[in-house]
């Protein structure tokens, strides 16, 4: 586990903290607790990676098939590519991770969640450069998993 | 940044289901400030780690592409009345906030 450095941890809040004095000290760090237990570090070449099979090749994920036991709910039209709402269910036993892609954003990698407790389910919200598939991945058993949808966007949410 | 985030958790059976709004600007570092037309730094949520009674039950790892203030919607098995639900997220700058909530 890497240490916190106190700097970037407070920086920006420091002139909120002087005010508020102990109190609030406490507070922050009862705040950072969770945080502490993270495990794996953040997977750079994952999702800096310009092409879904450098994507998938960087999170160790090879020979995905397609099932209809992974439940991928998006609009078919995203009338604003910044929020697009996607759903992803799996019914595989032993669901343990559930990665996330646009397949045509500058960086197809949207998320990853790791699952050690929480149920195969998930729902966010997601940006998208332009239309495009959106393709859920589903880790079970050491095998790969996938459902995927089209998803046309009108107006592009990366820029602006 | 106690209006960091908002959370709320509901019990169904022993099923908890916890939405969480976390207010982050999500920046893309693709995007121009209207004002001065300079580049707006990339800045987002890299991290989000969800516990159950202290113990880790989801963690996240985003990219940029998740939509701005982000909303995320999870169910946990196995919860009963008076357990506690934490949610925290960690940017790329470091910055970090947290939030829980008691199933009733």
């Amino acid at each position: 586990m890497k240490p916190q450095t106190s700097q970037t941890t407070f920086g920006p809040r420091r002139g909120a903290l002087r005010v508020l004095g102990g109190v609030a000290v406490a507070l922050a760090l009862g705040a950072l607790r969770p945080i502490r237990a993270l495990a794996a570090e953040w997977n750079k070449a994952a999702f800096d990676a310009r092409a879904l099979p450098d994507a998938l090749k960087a999170l160790g994920i090879a020979g995905a098939v397609d099932s209809d036991k992974v439940e991928l709910k998006a609009p078919e039209i995203a009338e604003n590519g910044a929020i697009v709402p996607v759903e992803i269910t799996s019914a595989i036993p032993g669901t343990e991770a559930l990665y996330l892609f646009a397949e045509k954003n500058p960086q197809p990698l949207v998320a990853q969640f790791d699952l050690s407790g929480a149920e195969p389910f998930i729902s966010t919200r997601i940006k998208m450069g332009e239309s495009a598939r959106v393709r859920a991945i589903v880790k079970a058993g050491g095998k790969f998993y996938s459902a995927s949808r089209e998803v046309k966007v009108t107006i592009g949410g990366c820029g602006g | 940044m106690a209006d960091a985030m908002k959370i709320r958790a509901t019990l169904s059976g022993d099923v908890a289901d916890v939405k969480v709004l976390m207010f982050h600007p999500m920046e893309t570092g693709l995007r121009k400030d209207p004002a001065t037309g300079e580049i707006i730094p990339l800045h987002f949520i890299q991290r989000v780690l969800a516990t159950h009674n202290g113990k880790t039950v989801l963690d996240a790892q985003w990219s940029q592409a998740v939509s701005k203030n982000p909303f995320l919607h999870f169910r946990v098995k196995g919860a009963r009345a008076g357990d506690r639900i934490t949610v925290g997220w960690e940017d790329n700058k470091g910055e970090k906030a947290s939030i829980d909530a008691t199933l009733a």
